[in-house]
Order: structure tokens, then sequence, then C-alpha cells
């Protein structure tokens, strides 16, 4: 899209010459297609331009240029934010529960109730305002930016972001932010060219260059912008970056594009000022139109538990129902034969809630008192401590040293905080190769030239694959050969460029003029040199030259050219210049080429071109190397036709266009440029295959050079069976060749259908022995096998494998393959990928990983975790991954115990208070369950837990099998849990109600009564839970130490405090502590008993699973223990 | 045309766009996360696991301390005297036992009188207790019918929201003290004599001190209390005030589970093997309507309380299964001392897809 309308003279840099012929094409395309609709819906925009204050701009009441990217106002914060809060079904049952509990349903106090729900939704909100804060702060920063407005006293003054209108012509300077959607009027340049940055739409870091049009580019001075009154119609805003339908009427009409537009928050480079008129303002400028939120993904872990919390409330309805049952029972034998039984309870005049007369309507309202009392069953603090700790475990990940990238000095990042433990979790990673196995930087290796081939520098696959020819397979953690490769190469050559690992002295220092073909060599390099779209840079103080090129491996072909001899230093708007070691003399000379057209680079045509003429006036056009100079004129036209037509279907009609002229071309030679691997791909692709990893490559490539990079990554190893399928056979190639599609579809599918079965029956002849299989699929074949009905059985193949390799697939198919994948069998699948065509394969994976790389952020904006390098996947899987998996997953565990363990005591309770729906505890011990006794111990768990330490994570990659086979949060691991909860409640009870029964408990005679009940059984919970917690993590550290001990601390400190406080609040809890229970022996006496026997079960199952099925985690941990691992 | 005060560009981004994408170049700080033990999760930290040793040594820890502990407290618990006396049917008379709830109901004299013999030497302070059985002090209803406030403070009599039905007499004046629970005040009473000889009972201190001191008012006075139409329990002396009313005091600290005992006064005098005590009784509560036995009960303290062997036993035998623990596991780490870190445990390869 460089081409567009220039400027007449030679500008500093400029680029097309063609303006007048242009301007004509441009004008009689504004006449149809889509310039047609402007003024319809969807192109009802109208912008006077320099003219704010227009009544007619005024009445159409655009938004300003105020941006808010925050969520809540201050105004709807607090109820915006509750209503997210109360989409929880839990959080809806807590609410019900606090409404219900100003009732005399209630148990107990409705602020005891509303007391830890406020503190939860306190947190929950409080959080969401710090992190709304944030975002307000950089808005107001963005918003309070100064800008220069051309004002009515006819200067330009400053003023605020904010305060811009649509219309407003605004003067930008070098290196600012534009403050909105601006139309370009004209800039420093004469020619009225800029040069913008968009690496905050994009990512994308190379310059690219706007155009004004003619007839507004010639506007400079101020003063004659006071004349300067035009009305721009254009589209409606939209989230489109790359387009833009609109026409400037200034006399008469000008269709406007893209080219015209200069986005917010691009900047300005590389010019020194540019004049802009506002046409989009704030929310509806392309970028806030692009803003989404980032992916919201569920783990499977959370999903699970939301189905855990249904079966606990399953369980809480059912021992409600219980209870209410057993309640009307006995509260109807209350009048019995007319008679008072429970007299005391003064049945005769009871309110409805406990008239014997009414017994069943008593029943059912006690059922709803039930519902409240046994709500302890459900960790209300649950959800908000999950949030608190993966925020907390987010930071640990981007914390981590050890994934931090000092080339580009970017650490990791997580860019969601929910999906830390489904990194444990991995079962099939799906891999883009460019970029993310690769540097996607390229080194130009090889060429050949007139059909002699040059270049004697070995490339990294042809050394893997001669490693592995030559010795066993390799060792793992041997990083030591390609450093020394490299190191090697470097002192051969004596200097190291980017982006060339060529060496052949046929053809450097000049020799190559000595070469037979010396004629066609030249005109290879030329065409290095010439056609391409990279920008120099000459650096004032060296004089060396570097280049901005839009793909790594344009500018590895200029850097070629110009290590041999074609250095490009100018580009301007008309013209390209070299020196060139000129054929004759051996000398560098200086020519110049004039540019007449740039056919820039398609994917469907895979090739660009320039059309230019040389020095010696002859018109080439440079593909590979052809000179045509009939039917460019006719064909130019035709060509300008496409490319202003600006329609949807614009650019299939540039491509079909340029088709037409890059023809009949002679073939100069061939170049080789290879993408190096990023450091440590092997190695650490080699250890997640040891994880049990199965790793899929989804590659562009063609099958032989997926392969090699297969062996070249150790993803493909010695010994491994291939299982190819392809649709590269002689067959279907005849058919091909007929074109009937039918039958070439037909022949297609029975031959994959064949080729899978083949591959099937191949792995269960083997299932024996301990080959390991890889899958080859080319992209035609992925293409049917994809289809519904062989999708199951390729799967099935596919899944058996433990690498596969996808060539020649398109993003689409990457999707595809990713969503079969996560569907077909229920795994959990990562996607990793640097570039825009992995997108859709981010999104759709469970995990999309984003590689900040050199392609842009396009990858890490639709990603869930951003790295900058491949390897660092090892530490955020084996590590991060196998922690946060193993910490929520406890974590959950732990707050079922824990809540099971306190309910189910209430419960006991009841049944020995004749179901009356008295809990067995004070108010404010129960509220203050969840909240402070419990509740730190298991932050702490879920934040800082390690089973063993990262380097035994990365040493035994099997360990990460825990999380695959999720053996932490099986279903039986957790009903274990709930089941040792229920257990510790029995216990706690059964044991506290036998110990005390009637006698007293004192030396001085006094008896327990309800109070000293509670007391000891809530002791025992609190114990109980907490030494539970210390027995169950294998970390101590000294904030688990504080936070565990310092909970039961933190309970007899309450009672003393709380106790202190007058009878009236404190009620039963009145000096209960001090004067009753702490001078009594047998209270502590009991506590211990109690706590010890609670834990006895845990401990001896624990103590019998390690010994006879210890999991792999406690293999590890004893071989440390024993000093087998150093 | 001049540009002389061409502003520099503004730090930190371009605040409002895609959140977090590359800095502009002049700001030149590293990224480069910050080391610390903390954030590197390398805390120094104490990494328990139960080996065999940590096994035995927690099981016979836990015999060591437990054994003793339990015979401690079974010889405290044997260390004390304890006389119960079941009476509620046999405080009835023969031929009124077919309806024992009119018997109780019926305003005649219910003295009864009971005989205690003492079998072993019983130290003083000897405490009296009442036990109730089935009895519910601690349902819902009941529990809550009070009215603290009122109690504690004589202003607040009127404070009587919570205490229905047992707020207000038939013609509206105030109950003090409220609620079914001081209304159902129980009313047995019970005089000892030894040889004729009377045996005073000691009814100061039974209970509670904060309760005396902070829950219940000096100032606060029984007010038309137990004059409505139903009489549930014992009558209070109104120029008492509540605060020395400790029987109430006593019965307001609601019990926890159904059976129940509660403290009816000490009697300050060493009883000695043989005694036989007369107990004069007046046979006053209802425990008939809903089943509920009644039992007096004597019985002296040691530091551990009443008697009770079940702490004693349970102490016993978790004791013993820890000690049982101990030695099953010892045998099996000896008989089969598999060593825990044995390498043959890491080819554990469940690897599906194979390496």
């Amino acid at each position: 899209m460089a081409f567009g309308t220039g400027g007449r003279r030679r500008g500093k840099k400029s680029k097309v010459h063609f303006t007048k012929l242009c301007n004509f094409a441009c004008c009689r395309s504004s006449l149809n297609d889509e310039h047609s609709q402007i003024g319809q819906s969807g192109f009802s925009r109208n912008v006077h331009c320099n003219d704010p204050d227009n009544l007619e701009q005024l009445q159409l009441r655009y938004r300003d240029n105020y941006v808010s990217t925050t969520k809540y106002t201050a105004l709807n914060f607090i109820p915006k934010s509750l209503f997210e809060q109360f989409r929880r079904v839990a959080n809806i049952y807590f609410l019900v529960v606090a409404c219900v509990s100003f009732s005399p349903l209630a148990p107990f106090g409705a602020t005891s109730i509303l007391f830890p729900l406020l503190v939860v939704i306190g947190a929950t909100m409080a959080k969401e305002g710090v992190e709304d804060w944030r975002r307000r702060k950089q808005d107001i920063e963005a918003n309070n930016r100064k800008v220069q407005v051309y004002g009515r006293n006819q200067t330009f003054e400053e003023t605020r972001w904010k305060n811009l209108r649509v219309g407003d012509l605004v003067k930008v300077y070098k290196d600012e932010y534009f403050p909105a959607d601006l139309f370009l009027v004209s800039s420093s340049y004469e020619d009225g060219i800029c040069y913008v940055e968009t690496s905050n739409l994009d990512g994308e870091t190379n310059l690219k260059v706007k155009h004004a049009l003619d007839v507004t580019a010639s506007i400079h001075d101020e003063s004659s912008f006071q004349n300067f009154k035009a009305v721009i119609k254009c589209e409606d805003p939209n989230d489109d970056l790359y387009a833009f339908v609109g026409t400037l009427c200034h006399g008469r009409q000008y269709p406007l594009s893209v080219q015209q537009i200069l986005l917010r928050d691009s900047k300005l480079q590389n010019t020194d000022y540019i004049y802009g008129v506002v046409i989009f303002t704030g929310h509806d400028t392309k970028v806030m139109q692009n803003t989404t939120d980032p992916p919201s993904k569920r783990s499977k872990i959370e999903r699970k538990m939301d189905k855990i919390i249904y079966i606990l409330f399953s369980t809480l309805i059912m021992m409600s129902s219980v209870g209410s049952v057993f309640f009307g029972i006995e509260t109807k034998n209350d009048i019995h034969d007319g008679k008072l039984t429970r007299w005391y309870l003064g049945p005769g005049n009871a309110t409805v809630f406990y008239d014997p007369r009414r017994a069943s309507l008593a029943a059912f309202f006690h059922f709803l008192t039930d519902l409240m009392l046994y709500q302890y069953l459900i960790p209300i603090s649950l959800y908000v401590s999950i949030e608190v700790v993966k925020v907390l475990q987010t930071i640990f990940i981007n914390q981590d040293q050890d994934m931090y990238f000092e080339e580009t000095d970017k650490p990791a990042r997580a860019r969601t905080s929910n999906l830390n433990e489904e990194l444990g979790q991995v079962d099939t990673i799906l891999s883009d190769k460019t970029g993310t196995l690769t540097c996607n930087s390229m080194e130009f290796v090889k060429c050949s030239i007139a059909g002699i081939a040059y270049g004697r520098g070995l490339t990294e696959v042809e050394r893997a694959l001669a490693k592995k020819k030559g010795g066993g397979p390799p060792e793992v953690g041997d990083t030591s050969f390609d450093a020394e490769g490299s190191n090697a190469e470097l002192v051969d050559t004596g200097r190291s460029i980017k982006g060339f690992n060529f060496q052949d002295e046929r053809i450097m220092n000049g020799q190559w003029v000595k070469q037979t073909h010396s004629n066609v060599i030249q005109k290879f390099f030329r065409v290095l040199a010439l056609c391409h779209t990279a920008i120099p840079d000459v650096n004032q103080d060296t004089g060396e030259i570097s280049y901005e090129a839009e793909s790594p491996d344009e500018a590895a072909f200029v850097i070629a050219a110009r290590e041999l001899g074609f250095e490009f230093y100018e580009r301007t708007q008309t013209s390209i210049s070299l020196h060139e070691l000129d054929r004759e003399s051996g000398k560098s000379v200086d020519r110049s080429y004039k540019l007449l057209h740039v056919l820039e680079f398609s994917s469907a045509r895979k090739r660009m071109s320039v059309i230019v003429r040389n020095p010696e006036n002859q018109l080439l056009l440079l593909c590979k190397g052809a000179d045509s100079e009939e039917e460019f004129m006719s064909w130019e036209e035709e060509f300008l036709k496409a490319q202003t037509s600006v329609t949807a279907d614009r650019d299939a009609l540039v491509d079909a266009v340029a088709d037409k002229i890059e023809r009949d071309l002679i073939l100069l030679g061939a170049t080789a440029v290879e993408d190096k691997l990023q450091k440590g791909v092997p190695e650490c692709i080699e250890k997640l295959a040891n994880a049990g990893i199965r790793i899929w490559v989804l590659t562009g490539d063609k099958m032989e050079t997926a392969i090699n990079i297969g062996y070249a990554c150790s993803l493909l190893r010695q010994g491994m069976k291939q299982i190819v399928i392809t649709l590269d056979s002689p067959a279907v190639n005849d058919l091909e060749n007929k074109g009937n599609k039918e039958a070439i579809a037909k022949a297609s599918i029975s031959s994959i259908t064949k080729q899978i079965k083949e591959g099937l029956s191949e792995l269960s002849s083997a299932k024996e022995s301990s080959v390991s299989f890889a899958l080859i699929i080319d992209g035609k074949s992925l293409a049917f096998a994809l289809d519904e009905n062989l999708e199951n059985s390729f799967l099935e193949l596919a899944m058996k494998c433990a690498s596969v390799i996808c060539c020649r697939s398109t993003p689409k198919q990457k999707a595809l393959v990713t969503r079969l994948v996560k569907k077909g069998k229920n795994r959990t699948t990562l996607a990793i990928g640097d570039g825009a065509n992995d997108v859709g394969m981010l999104q759709e994976a469970d995990i999309g990983v984003g590689i900040s790389g050199v392609e842009g952020m396009q990858a890490v904006m639709s990603s869930d975790f951003a790295i900058a390098q491949f390897r660092f996947l090892e530490r955020l899987l084996l590590v991060h991954g196998h922690w946060c998996y193993r910490r929520i997953s406890m974590m959950i565990c732990y707050f079922f115990y824990k809540n099971i363990t306190f309910g189910f005591t209430l419960f006991w309770f009841e049944a020995y208070a004749s179901f009356s729906g008295k809990p067995a505890y004070n108010d404010w011990y129960m509220s203050l369950y969840n909240v402070f006794f419990t509740s730190l111990p298991v932050i702490a768990l879920g934040v800082f837990d390690q089973d063993v330490s990262a380097r035994f994570c990365l040493k035994y990659p099997l360990l990460y099998q825990e999380g695959v086979q999720n053996i932490l949060f099986s279903w039986q691991h957790i009903l274990g849990w709930m089941f040792n909860g229920f257990m510790c409640s029995m216990i706690i009870f059964f044991l506290a109600t036998n110990c005390i029964k009637e006698q007293s408990f004192r030396k001085d005679g006094k008896v327990v009564d309800y109070e000293i009940l509670g007391v000891l059984m809530y002791t025992s919970v609190v114990w109980t839970v907490n030494c539970q917690m210390a027995l169950s993590i294998n970390y101590f550290t000294w904030i688990q130490h504080f936070f565990i001990w310092g909970s039961i601390t933190l309970w007899y400190l309450f009672l003393v405090i709380y106790g202190t406080i007058s009878p009236i609040l404190s009620t039963t809890a009145y000096r209960v502590l001090v004067e009753t229970c702490a001078p009594s022996p047998f209270y502590w006496m009991a506590s211990l008993l109690i706590v010890v026997s609670a834990l006895l079960p845990y401990f001896s199952y624990k103590a019998i699973q390690i010994r006879f099925h210890p999991m792999f985690h406690e293999i590890i941990q004893r071989r440390r223990l024993e000093g087998l691992e150093t | 045309m001049n540009s002389n005060n061409t502003p520099s560009s503004s730090a930190g981004g371009p605040g409002s766009a895609a959140a977090d994408s590359t800095a502009p170049p002049t700001t030149r700080n590293s990224k480069r996360p910050k080391y610390s033990r903390f954030t590197q999760q390398e805390l120094p930290a104490c990494k328990p696991i139960l080996t065999p040793k940590w096994v035995i040594s927690a099981f016979m820890l836990v015999t060591v301390i437990f054994i003793p502990i339990g015979v401690a407290s079974l010889f405290a618990s044997h260390d004390v005297v304890e006389i119960i006396d079941r009476y509620e049917t046999d405080c009835i008379p023969e031929d009124s036992r077919k309806d024992k709830i009119a018997y109780i109901q019926s305003s005649g004299d219910k003295t009864c009188n009971r005989i205690l013999n003492v079998t072993k030497h019983m130290k003083h302070p000897i405490y009296v207790y009442y036990q109730l059985d089935n009895y519910y002090q601690n349902h819902r209803r009941y529990v809550k019918s009070r009215s603290d406030q009122q109690l504690r403070d004589r202003d607040s009599e009127n404070d009587t929201s919570a205490c229905k039905p047992e707020d207000k007499t038939a013609n509206g004046s105030t109950i003090v003290p409220c609620g079914l629970i001081a209304w159902s005040l129980f009313n047995d009473s019970y005089s000892f004599s030894r040889n004729n000889q009377n045996l005073s009972v000691n009814k100061h201190g039974i209970s509670w001190k904060s309760d005396r001191d902070h829950k219940f008012g000096k100032d606060v006075f029984p007010k038309n209390f137990q004059s409505g139409g139903l009489i549930g329990g014992k009558h209070l002396n109104e120029s008492i005030p509540l605060s020395e009313q400790e029987d109430l005091i006593v019965w307001m600290r609601t019990a926890a589970l159904p059976t129940f005992r509660k403290l009816y006064g000490k009697i300050e005098v060493d009883l000695v093997a043989g005694d036989v005590i007369n107990v004069t009784l007046q046979n006053n509560y209802n425990t008939y309507s809903f089943n509920g036995k009644k039992k007096l009960v004597l019985s002296t303290t040691s530091w551990l309380g009443g008697k009770n062997d079940f702490l004693g036993i349970a102490y016993l035998t978790v004791g013993g299964l820890c000690f049982f623990l101990a030695m099953v596991f010892t045998i099996i780490y000896l008989v089969k001392p598999r060593r825990l870190g044995d390498p043959s445990y890491l080819s554990w390869n469940r690897n599906p897809g194979g390496h």
C-alpha cells in the first residue's frame, strides 16, 4: 500500500511520481464504487475542516476528544461493580441470605451475616477500583497532553487533547503522538508526505509513509489556513485500521484513502511537523474502536470448581431438608393429643415459625433458616481469595528473571491472571514456526546465479542433520554445540554482520567480476539492491548504513547486496541510488535508478516487483529480472484504476493487475536465506517432550523444510518413526492436471483415509515397543483431514504421536487444528505464535502464548501470556505452570475441606438441638471464620507453596504430568478432601460432646454450657484446619509460619478482646476465655485431644500413601532429602 | 513556520492505547525484573516431608504425651465421688403415676423424701446439681427468648421484643425477667439432713462472677414475674435484685445439650462413707410432659472437674493407637526397607506421547 498520490517536486524522501495520472484516476473513481455510498448509512460523517464552530458541524454533535478507558465512572462504580459481583451464583446466594437475615428466620444476627459478605465484596471492589484508578490516571495523562490548534486569531495555540473538536486544524511535531484521527493536510515536506510509526496500534516498528493530497499539500503558510475551508464526507467510525473511505470537497471532490489518515496514538517521525484536520475524536478514533478487552478465558480448574460449588449447594439443600423434616416432626410433637409436651418452648402461642399446629409451614420456613445456617459449607471467600492469589502469581511470572530477555528488554508478561493453573495442565502445544521457533531474523546464506551455487556457510539445519547422522542423540542440556559453531564462524570472517552468513571467496570482495557469468551476477545483485521497500538510515558519524525494512528477509537481501558491492544508500520518492562496483573498472560508482512503480509484496502473488528506469534509460521490471517496455503504459493505467478504485475487492484487483505484468521474466538466480533457530529451542522442545507434552508445529513451509526443521529443533528425533500423510502422489497429481475438481476431492479423500488407516495400524502394531511416532501432514491433506468425516480418525492418529508437523498450513487451518484438539479430546491446548497469522490459533486455544518478537504486537495483544523467547516456555510451563496448578488445586481442595469441617459441626450440633436452627457458635465467631481465622494461610499456600524447587521441576520434566493427568484435582482427590473434612467435623463434635457430657469441667464445680461448648469446638476447628494446612504444605517460609500460627493466635486474641467488650455486644462470648475456659485444664486437654485425633486419619493416610504409592513429587523430595540430588 | 518550541515527546506512551506496548525510545529504563528472594520465589524455607523417621517419631511423640495424660485424667476422674439419685418417677405417689402430668400440675403438696447413701468419703465442697434430660435449652426459640438489656439495666425494662410470648402480662405490664428461659425457671428444691442434722446448702457463688457483675443488674428487681395465667416455674423474691438471684443466673446460662446439670448449691462439709443423707425435696418441676428425667447429683471435683472417664479413655486410646501405628510402621520399614528415593521409582512413566 505504499502507492499513493505523490508530490510534484522532489522532496527529501518521496516515492512515486505519477501524480497527474493518479489524480486523474482518483477523480474518476470518485464518481463510482464505494464513494457513491457516501452520505448513506455507514458513510454519513461530515467534517467541516478548519471550521469546528460551523453551525452544521455543531449540530452533528460528534463526540469530543475526551477519552476514558475506565470500566467505571465515579457515578456508576458502585452499582456496576456490584452487578458484576452478583453475577456469580455463590454471591447471589450470599446476598439473598443477607437480605433474609433481617427477618426473624435468621439463625443469627444480620450484621454477622453481612460482615463477611461486605468484606469479600469490598475486597473485590477495592481491587476493581485500584485497577480502574490506574486506567484513569493514564486517561488523565493522555487527555491533558498539549497540541497546537489553529485558533480564531489565525495562529496556532496550545490546547489540551481533550478539548479538540472535529474539524479542528492541528499541528503535530516530530516525535509527538497524533491526538485524534487526522486528515493529513500538509507536512514539512513540500510534497506533503510524512512518516509515522504505528507500534502502538499494531506493534510494527517500521516507518510508514503517508501522503497528503496534492490539492492541500501546498498549504503551508499559517495565514493561508485562514482560507482553507473544506468539507470531508466519510465513513462512520469503525475499527478497520487499514481502510478509509471518504471524499474531500474543496472546490471539487477528491477521494480520500487511508493514505491521508493519521491515526491517533501513532507517532510522527522523520518529519518536522504536519498539519491535519481532526476527523474522528475520542472514542470514535480507530484505535479506540479497536480496543477490546483482553481475552477472557476460564481455566478447567475453575470450571470444575463451579461444579463442586453446585455439589455443595446440593449438599446444603439436602442438609436443610433433613433439618427441616426433623424440625417439623419435633415441632408437631410439641402438642400431643392437645397437650403441650415441651411446654417450656411455649408452643401454645407460638409464631408461625414454631407453631405445632402448622408444623409443615414451620418446617418450610425452617428450611430457609437452615439454608442460612449451613451457608458455611459454601466458602464465601473462595472467589476473592483465588483472585488475589492469581494476581500475586502473575506478579511472580512477570518478575521472573529467568524469563527476561536481555536483547529486547522484555520480561515475561501474564496478560490475564485467569489461566495460571491451566499452564500446569497443557497436553498439547501448537506452535507456529517462523518467529516462534526461529528468530525471524533472516540470514543470507546461499545463492544460485546462472545455475551455479554460491555460499559455503553451513545452515543450522544442515548442522543439526549432520549431527544426527554422525553421532547418537544429543545429550540433554548440551548447548555448547551452537555456541561453538557460531563462534567458529565469527573467527573465520573476522566480523559478524547481522543477517549475513555468506562465505564464498568466488564472489566476495569483488571477486565476482572474474566469474564467467559476471553480467548475470551483476544483474542479480542489482535486483537485490533495488527490488525492495527498505529505507536506508545513514549514521552521520560513521557513515555506516543500516536499513529499515518491512520484513527481515528483505533486510537480509539488501545487506547481502551491500556486502557484495551494491550498496543501497538513498531512496527518494522517485529514485533509488546505489554505490555499485563497476564490472569493467572494478571501482565503486554511484548509480541512480528512477523508481516508477512498486508492486508491493502480497501473499497471494508471493512476489514483489519494482519498475525502474536505469541510467541507461532502460525500463526494467525487476521481479526476478525481466525487461518489458511494451504494454507498460496501458498496463499502468489499468493498475492505477485498480489501485484507486477504493472498493472492498481492491486488493484482489491490484493483485490481478500486478499479475499481468509480472510475466515473461528471465530467471537470474535464486537466493537462500536462513531463519536461525532461537537459542535453546531444541533443548526446550526436548524437555517439553520429556514432560509428556505433545508438540505440534504448524508451519507454512513445505514438507522437506518442515522435516529438516523438525530435526533441527529436536521435534523429530533419532529412532522416531515418521508417518507421512501427503497428497503429493502421482495419481493425485495426474488428476490435478486434468482439473476435475470433484474427482480430485474424491481421490484425495480416499487417499487420505487410506493413509490414516495405515498409520493407525502401524501404531497399533508397534504398541508393545517403545518406539514413538511423528506425524507429518501437508496443508492440502490437512484440509481434507479436518473434514468432519475424517476428523476423528485423524485426531486419533495424531494424538498417538509424540510430535505432529503440519506443513503448508494456513492461518485458518491453524485455528481449526487447535479447535479440533481442544474439542476432540478435551485436552488442554496451548498455542504459541508471534504473528498476526497466529491470532486465530491463540484465541482458539485454551492458552495463547504470544512471542513478543519482531513481527509486532498483534499476537501478543491476543495472547494470554507473552514471552520473549520460545525457550521461556519451558520455565513458564514446567515451573510456573506446575506450581500454579498445584497451588490452586490444593487451595481449592483445602477451602472445601475447611468449610465442610466447619459446616458439618453446625449440622451435628443441630441434631442435638432438635434441629431448631440454633448455631453452635457465637455469631461473630462464625462470620470471622472465613475472613480472619482461616483465610490467610490458604492464601499463603496459594501464593508460595512449592513441592519441589524450580531446579527440580526442570530436572524432572515428568513431574509435569501431575498436572496433565490432573492428579491433584481429580474427583477422587477432591472427594477425599471433602471426606477428610466430614470426618474431622465428626471427630471434633463427638469427641467434644463426649468429653464434656454433663459433669463439671472445673475444680469449682461449674458445668459446661452452650457458650463453653461453642468455644471448645471452635477452638478445635481453628486448630485442626490450620494444623491440617501445616501438614499438607511442602514449603514453610516465615510467611507460612506467621500466617498459620498467627491465625490460631488471632483466635485467642479475638476471644480476649471480644470478651472484654460489653456483654450486650459480646453476648455469649463475654469473658468466656479469660474467666471460664482458660483457667480450666480440662479445656486445654480436650482441645489437644480433639485436634490430634482429628489430624490423625489424614496423617496416617499420608504416611501410608507416601510409603506405598508415593507421588512423583514426593519421590523427588525424598531424593533431595537423602542427598541423592545436589 | 518556525518550530522552535518543538515539544518533546511525552514519556510514558499514549496511555489510552493498547495498554502495554513499547515505551518510547526516550526512556531507557531496563524492564529487567529486580532480584529479590521474594519475587524469585527463593525464600529460605523448611521443606518437611514424611520420612519414616518422622512418621514414627510423630506417632511416638503422641504416644508419649497422651498415655500419661490419659492415666492422669483417669485417676482424676476416679477420685471424684458422685451420688446420683433419679427421682422423677419415685417422687410421684403410686396412685398418681398413671397421669403424672395431672399430678404435677395439681396444686397440692409435692414433698418427697429421698435417702442417699454415701459409699465413699466425700471431701468438701460437695457440689449439688440437678440434672435434667431431654430438655432442649438449646432450642432456638428458647435461647432467643430473653432480653439481655432488661436483665442488665433498669432503664431498659421495656426492651422485651425478644421475649414473646412471655414479655408482658395479660394486662400489659412488663415482666421482669421476661422470656421463656426465665419463665421456665427450675423450681424443685432440696434440703439435706444427716442424722437429723440439717446440712446447709450454700447457694452463693454457684454462678459465674461475670454474670452476676455484668449481665444481671444490681438495681433490677423482678416484677410481674410468674403472675400470668400459666405458671412456668419458680417464683422470684421481688425484693432481691437479679444479680443476687443465683438460681436464675445459673438457669439463664443455657445448656449446650439436651442432657445437662446445673449447679444447685454447695455443701461445705465432708461426708463420710456410710453417712445416710435424707433429702427433702419439693417435686414441682414438670418434666413429665416431655418424658424428661430428673436427677439429684452430689459430686466432689478433682483438678479436672467432675467424673467422666471419657477424656482419660480417649487419651489412652489415641495414645495406644499411635503406639500401634508406630510399631506397624517400624515393622514395615524394617521388613521392607525400600528406599523412597529409589531411582527405580523415577521410571514412573505414564507418558502417553511416549519418549
